[in-house]
């Protein structure tokens, strides 16, 4: 455990990509094979199963301090990681009686898969035994993390895929696609999971997904119209559907295998080419005509999908690129190429649950600036931007795509609730619940908890400190006061808020220090924007 | 009614008729230590520690000061008054009332670990203690300072191995006096922003401390901070004046930093955990070693560590102050300076 942990302290210890590249790089030179394979899973977001609950670890966490249970709670509150709480405090209140051990990675990982069927008592000496002869705070932050999420410590895919690709000398895409997909860490061996075999092996493996940045410029300033494709930006999942060996996949851009979720894709899977992979939008849908995404909510949400249920959101998938045609990969030929390729596809197929993202032509900018206004009747956020000329990148870059959306809708409000933040906020008072005016009263209508720069934050964290009335729990209940700007991307009944609208995507977009909380909008100002463009 | 009293400008003995660190004007105010939130200007006539007197004088200006050293007795309308080492910065203390038999002590900020610099904190026995809790959560373990300044001088030889100046965090007062004295050891250079230049000129001319420092300015070459080891309050992070520094590593030291959230946060290259504070053990044994029958909890986690204390039998009550915005204040106080660099 020492060597991972200290490529943790060291992961930790810098802000500079360079360093962790470094880092990790080193960690993979010298690391053994098994704690390799482990530690890309972790860093991509795969843990073993949960073998212990959250609760018993507090409880006896509690027991080991000899601290009430609901002092360790408050500690949680403070730190915002129950696995660094509980590091810290068994840290605080650790007596040397067992001998210190450096086991590895896998050692512990298996030591808890092997308590899944065990007793209450084996679990916990399991769990007392590592606090013991683990050593450091970080040693036993990484014990705790194993049961309880993902590590969250500024390892993005792509640095992984980085420091991989330097260790052995394979293309960032290559090792990008290699460790995507569906795979068992405690199976796969490192070099099964990153050689040739390993790959064709897995006939689900998804692409890494191309992903835009929001183009903050005019668009004029990408130079001539002709030589962009423009689609409409349509909201729903992004997802690849896949078809190798007549097997059929659908994933999400989360990377969630989601096949069982979308039974109407499986009549498309019949009709399309084997060894196909295309790029796309899972979207509510009758045909070609997008529905509110509020419906993908309510569907997504249910465990059983019943016939009522898909008769009420159904899906199409609106088809943006391909990616693989007769198992060859089409990401390096130009969008032009790849997008006359893709309408033969969805020609061939000519099923109505698959559907081309169409292709909106305009002669100007201006032109096109025009209709952007009118996305949100479309059910569309605004256009998506490419160049002809582009291959498919990996993950979000700059200068090929963009996406230009519409500008948000925005409501001055006024901040009643403050609650402190998670994870790197933990400490302040970050997350916010904001209120319009109705007569006489304040009426709730969204919460956020990004927009504002750290010193902003910090502000408002002594405001908050200052101003509470009263305390539920973690909240603050604090004096109407401070007046915000908030920009949401969309808006639908609803009847679980009290103020009968919800917002999507809430965030706040400015400080109103030139406000009055007198001066901010009002309830009926909102349900006019419901009424606008209201997606019930 | 107790013999002092929690009033909207502070601390007040009824019997006395004098505050302690008030934060408004007041007549007659005892200050315990020389940090913003505690040490106001404005009032007619202060009392303090012989050593907190320069501090005073340089950060509130010109007044009527009146000082005493430790555990010489006062007697004010009746009222016995002393101070006593607290142990947080220099001349840091604890202010003991006494009437009628009935003893009060409020501690102001404490630590109970020595760090050489401030006096040794000893409890006062009393029957009513008022006490600190800043750092008042079981998480709030502090390792022997010996352990942090071993790393920060690991660190700061690793940085110029690597290339990099050093530029360490630290309010002017308190931590920037332990942190100097740790780092003299492995360097003889050691540049400091004007905030901490300005502190430290009071404290050697008063011989209160000893490690000398250079000032940075726009004179000095650029090629002097290369590898360097600078010190600079937190308020100077993330602005311009850094820049001169390229290429650098920040640490940011601070009992705060024992969170890693905070860490991240801050953004910082490196987070030393080290507080002129007590940690939730050091708070505990201090208040049982004072023998109080009540205790009252002032600035930090208060409610949760009233609770507690009542849960293991001491008889607490939870007091709202305006103290306890030391980070805040300091980095503005700070962060002024940064302003206007020749004051
Ligand atoms: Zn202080
Ligand atoms: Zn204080």
């Amino acid at each position: 455990m020492k060597f991972f942990a200290s490529l943790v302290d060291r992961l930790m210890a810098t802000t500079k990509t360079n360093e962790k590249i470094g880092a990790l790089e080193e960690y993979f030179h010298n690391a053994s094979d098994r704690d390799k394979v482990w530690v890309i899973a972790l860093f991509t977001g795969r843990r073993p199963k949960r073998t212990i609950s959250s609760t018993l670890l507090r409880v006896w966490c509690a027991e080991y301090c000899q601290l009430p249970l609901w002092l360790v709670e408050e500690c949680y509150h403070t730190v915002g990681d129950l696995s660094e709480t509980i590091a810290l405090l068994i840290d605080a209140y650790y007596t040397p009686d067992t001998h210190p051990a450096d086991h590895s990675l896998t050692h512990y990982i298996e030591a808890f898969h092997q308590v899944e069927k065990a007793t209450e008592a084996e679990r916990k000496q399991v769990m007392l035994q590592g606090w013991k002869e683990l050593q450091t705070v970080t040693e036993r932050f990484i014990f705790n993390k194993l049961l309880s999420g993902s590590f969250r410590i500024g390892v993005s895919q792509q640095l992984m895929v980085k420091a991989l690709a330097k260790v052995t000398q394979l293309e960032p895409a290559v090792i990008a696609h290699r460790i995507s997909g569906k795979w068992d860490p405690g199976k796969i061996t490192f070099d099964e999971l990153l050689n040739d075999a390993g790959s064709l092996a897995d006939d689900s493996r998804p692409y890494p997904f191309y992903l835009a940045y929001p183009l903050e410029a005019e668009p004029e300033s990408l130079g001539s119209i002709e030589d962009w494709q423009a689609e409409w930006k349509w909201d729903g999942i992004r997802g690849q559907l896949i078809k190798r060996n007549n097997e059929f996949f659908v994933w999400s851009r989360g990377e969630e295998l989601m096949t069982d979720k979308f039974p109407e894709y499986d009549p498309i899977c019949k009709l399309l080419p084997d060894g196909t992979v295309l790029d796309g939008e899972i979207i509510v849908a009758n045909g070609n005509e997008p529905l509110p995404f509020s419906l993908m909510q309510k569907r997504i949400g249910r465990k059983n999908l019943s016939n009522k249920i898909m008769q009420e959101a159904p899906v199409s998938f609106f088809a943006y690129d391909l990616l693989e045609l007769n198992f060859e990969d089409y990401r390096s030929r130009p969008l032009a190429e790849r997008r006359l390729a893709l309408e033969q596809v969805v020609k061939l197929v000519n099923h109505e649950k698959l559907q081309l993202s169409s292709v909106v032509t305009c002669a100007t900018w201006q032109e096109l600036r025009e209709l952007r206004e009118e996305s949100r009747q479309h059910y569309a956020e605004g256009f998506m931007l490419k160049r002809k000329d582009s291959v498919y990148q990996t993950g979000r870059k700059r200068g090929d795509w963009w996406k230009w959306k519409l500008d948000p809708m925005t409501i001055d409000c006024v901040m009643i609730y403050a609650q402190k933040g998670s994870g790197r906020r933990s400490n302040l008072y970050t997350d916010y619940t904001f209120a319009v005016r109705d007569g006489d009263s304040l009426v709730p209508f969204a919460k956020a908890y990004s927009g504002l720069t750290d010193k902003e934050f910090a502000q408002v964290d002594a405001f908050v400190k200052r101003n509470a009335i009263e305390k539920f729990g973690p909240v603050r209940t604090v004096k109407p006061d401070l007046v915000f700007e908030l920009a949401f991307e969309g808006i639908a009944e609803s009847n679980r808020h009290k103020s009968g609208v919800a917002v999507r995507f809430p965030r706040i977009k400015r400080w109103r220090h030139d406000k009055k909380p007198d001066e901010i909008n009002t309830l009926d100002d909102l349900r006019q924007l419901l009424e606008l463009y209201g997606t019930n | 009614m107790g013999l002092i009293q929690f009033t909207d400008k502070g601390l007040f003995c009824t019997k006395g008729g004098f505050y302690i660190d008030p934060w408004r004007p007041v007549d007659h105010a005892i200050i315990t230590h020389g940090h913003s939130d505690h040490a106001k200007g404005g009032s007619k006539n202060y009392l303090c520690h012989t050593y907190s007197k320069p501090i005073l004088q340089h950060r509130l200006g010109e007044a009527n000061y009146q000082t005493v050293v430790w555990d010489q007795k006062l007697t004010i309308n009746g009222v016995t008054v002393s101070l006593h080492p607290a142990g947080h910065v220099i001349g840091s203390s604890q202010v003991r009332v006494e009437y009628k038999g009935e003893v009060y002590v409020f501690s102001g900020d404490y630590k109970t670990e020595d760090d050489g610099i401030s006096g040794a904190f000893a409890p006062v026995r009393c029957h009513t203690f008022i006490t600190e809790s800043t750092f008042g959560l079981p998480i709030y373990k502090w390792k022997p300072q010996q352990h942090i300044y071993n790393d920060m001088q690991q660190w700061i030889l690793q940085n110029k191995q690597e290339g990099k100046a050093s530029v360490l965090l630290a309010y002017s007062l308190g931590k920037a006096q332990r942190i100097l004295g740790a780092i003299s050891q492995v360097t003889d250079e050691i540049y400091v922003h004007g905030a901490i230049y300005n502190m430290q000129e009071v404290l050697l001319a008063h011989q209160l401390h000893h490690v000398k420092v250079i000032r940075i300015s726009n004179e000095l070459p650029k090629e002097k901070y290369r590898n360097a080891v600078i010190v600079a309050p937190p308020g100077a992070d993330g602005t311009s004046w850094m820049k001169k520094f390229t290429p650098y590593r920040t640490a940011i030291c601070s009992g705060w930093m024992q969170v890693r959230g905070n860490q991240r946060r801050r953004n910082a290259d490196k987070g030393f955990v080290l507080s002129d504070h007590c940690d939730f053990e050091g708070l505990l044994s201090s208040i049982k070693a004072t023998g109080c029958e009540k205790a009252f909890v002032t600035h930090g986690f208060q409610s949760v560590f009233t609770k507690y204390l009542n849960e293991i039998g001491i008889d607490a009550s939870e007091v709202k102050t305006a103290y306890g915005n030391e980070a805040e204040e300091e980095t503005e106080k700070e962060a002024d300076q940064l302003n206007h660099p020749s004051s």
